[in-house]
């Protein structure tokens, strides 16, 4: 089998919220899958499947050439998980925390604390090693989950938004992270919100929302299916949002977007710069002040505006 | 390694990392240490001095101890809770270590705080006038029978820890059901006044029979006008608390590993 991971049908029910309605999912060894979605979209959940935490109510996965529900401590010999709230515990050491789990892993005390010796000093906590995590800024707990989760040189990473709550230092530090593992040949599946995120460090994107896959494909693919670029203009006043609303509506392919707190005006436009010219002309005819204009090849933000009809960060 | 060995290796390590977490732990520590000898203090002149002196407080010392290792259960409670609630048992559920560790490891690290709570209460009252009275070897079947006890009541409280919602319930929940039964038990009084069906249930109640035993084995007696328990456990004391305990062990150990492997994948 070439899949790392490979799920079929996950379903997961609480009462009426279907938090996985139906996912398959297949990430072939050696890459990254990002799993991209909102709130309560169901993340965690698959997460918590594919690491044995959780039974789903119905589907099958196997990990590692591990059914997760057949033979779930080969699974968990395989993987390493970092949950999205980080579980460290607060009265050990950054490094007896590593060792702790080093040993659960089954190794012996010498190999425990070779590992997470290595583990602090690539982490940069070599300064708070000996220091309780409850002393740890939640930065730095983080970073210590995620060396948790790579104790055992696992073949199977699973990070559930492991950048959230990081400065950006934090964030480069955990994506050349994840790139080295790649590198070493592991698998991973990263959760994240962040659109940009996903674009950077996944092969492969699954757009996921209320439990379902919307999409999938690569960072180009998706944008190349929501097509076209996105024509965006700042005005200076929140009064002429709605007449510039309607000459965007007029220049554009589609229906504007209106964003009053930034007193921005985005649209899809077909003809590039010759629909970027058109808009300006036509707004200072009218006598609107223009701040800020520009186009860009659409991101993810807007492949999941034109998926789900709401931006990714609502709701 | 079998399914035993490892769970014994990883519970030792689970042990090992809940006694550090103990030993750091200012809250902790205060309840450990200081609360027995509260206990023994306060008890023993308190209701020593008011209802019949030495004589009394003698008696009252098996009662205390009793109390105070069942009362420990609480620790496995809360710690339980604790590791569930922030995510750390998510973390070994992840982890290819055995399912009994974690559970045997609170227990087994509870244990030796229940050691230490007794150290310091046989301290406390060899202060206030107790005496082993009895043989060496007796006194040692006491103490292995009042762990044996601690043991068995702390996976009871394991169950209560993995099902409490909250700390905070989980807190309430670990102590409350043990005053009905520390209390309707000789613990404090001769079980022989209480009332009809108090009196039964007292006679029938395990803490009675470790109390009795304990008692026994110390050779500490009632002071006069003291009714002791009656009845079969009264009189198979010893071998009724061994009963009681084994068979809380064997309804409760497998019970709360059930829950242990369910908790977490609601
Ligand atoms: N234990 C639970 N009990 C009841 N409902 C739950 C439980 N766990 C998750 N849900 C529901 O299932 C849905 C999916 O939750 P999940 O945690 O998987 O979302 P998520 O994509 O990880 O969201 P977030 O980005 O907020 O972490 C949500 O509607 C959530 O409320
Ligand atoms: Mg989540």
């Amino acid at each position: 089998m070439t899949a790392a991971v490979r799920a079929e049908g996950l379903v997961k029910t609480y009462g009426s919220t279907r938090a996985l309605d139906g996912v398959d999912l297949e990430i072939p060894t050696g890459t990254v899958l990002g799993l991209l979605g909102p709130n309560g979209a169901g993340k965690t959940t698959a997460v918590r499947i594919l690491t044995t935490l959780l039974r789903p109510d119905a589907g099958r996965a196997w990990v590692a050439g591990h059914d997760v529900l057949a033979d779930p401590d080969a699974v968990r010999r395989a993987i390493g998980l970092s949950g999205q709230y980080a579980a460290v515990d607060e009265q050990l050491t950054g490094f007896e925390n590593l060792y702790l789990v080093g040993r659960l892993y089954g190794k012996n005390k010498t190999d425990a604390r070779a590992r997470a010796t290595e583990l602090i000093n690539r982490f940069r906590l070599d300064d708070a090693a000996g220091r309780p995590a409850k002393t740890y800024s939640g930065g730095m707990r983080r970073r210590l989950d995620l060396a948790g989760a790579l104790v055992a040189e696992p073949a199977v990473v699973l990070l559930d938004e492991p950048t959230t709550g990081l400065d950006p230092r934090g964030r480069l530090d955990t994506w050349a992270v994840i790139g080295e593992l790649v590198a070493d040949g592991a698998t991973v599946l990263l959760t994240t919100q962040y659109l940009e995120e996903a674009d950077q460090l996944a092969d492969t994107i699954l757009v996921i929302d209320h439990g379902r896959v919307i999409a999938s494909g690569t960072a180009d693919q998706l944008k190349t299916e929501v097509g076209g670029e996105r024509l965006e203009i700042v005005v200076g006043e929140p009064a002429e949002l709605p007449l510039t609303a309607r000459v965007l509506a007029d220049v554009g392919a589609g229906e504007p977007s209106v964003d009053e707190q930034h007193r921005r005006v985005r649209v899809l436009v077909d003809a590039g710069t010759k629909s970027l010219i058109e808009a300006l002309r036509r707004l200072d005819g009218e006598g609107v002040a223009v701040l800020d204009v520009s186009l860009h090849r659409p991101t993810l933000d807007d492949v999941f505006l034109s998926l789900t009809g709401h931006a990714a960060e609502e709701e | 390694m079998t399914v035993l060995t490892q769970g014994i290796r990883d519970g030792g390590i689970i042990a090992w990392r809940n006694l550090l977490n103990a030993r750091r732990n200012i809250d902790w520590l205060f309840a450990a240490v200081v609360q027995p000898i509260m206990f023994v203090l306060l008890f023993a002149y308190v209701f020593g001095g008011a209802l019949g002196g030495g004589e009394y407080r003698e008696f009252l010392i098996a009662g205390i101890f009793v109390q105070t290792i069942a009362f420990n259960s609480a620790f496995t409670v809360i710690g339980l809770c604790n590791d569930l609630q922030k995510g750390i048992i998510d973390r070994f559920r992840s982890l290819p270590m055995s399912r009994l560790a974690v559970l045997l490891g609170r227990t087994t690290s509870d244990l030796v705080v229940s050691s230490l709570a007794l150290l310091i209460m046989s301290l406390c009252g060899l202060l206030v006038g107790w005496r082993i009275r009895g043989s060496l070897l007796d006194a040692v079947l006491a103490y292995l029978l009042l762990l044996l006890f601690g043991f068995a009541m702390s996976w009871i409280g394991a169950l209560i820890g993995l099902s409490a919602p909250s700390v905070e319930v989980a807190q309430s929940a670990g102590l409350m059901w043990l005053f009905p039964l520390s209390f309707i038990s000789s613990a404090f009084v001769g079980a022989g006044t209480m009332p009809g069906p108090l009196k039964t249930i007292a006679e029938w109640n395990p803490f009675t029979a470790v109390i009795q035993s304990v008692r026994d084995l110390f050779g500490n007696e009632a002071p006069p006008g003291m009714a002791p328990p009656e009845g079969w456990p009264a009189d198979n004391a010893v071998l009724y608390a061994l009963v009681s305990s084994l068979v809380i062990l064997a309804v409760f150990v497998p019970w709360s590993v059930a829950k242990y492997r369910r908790v977490a994948s609601k």
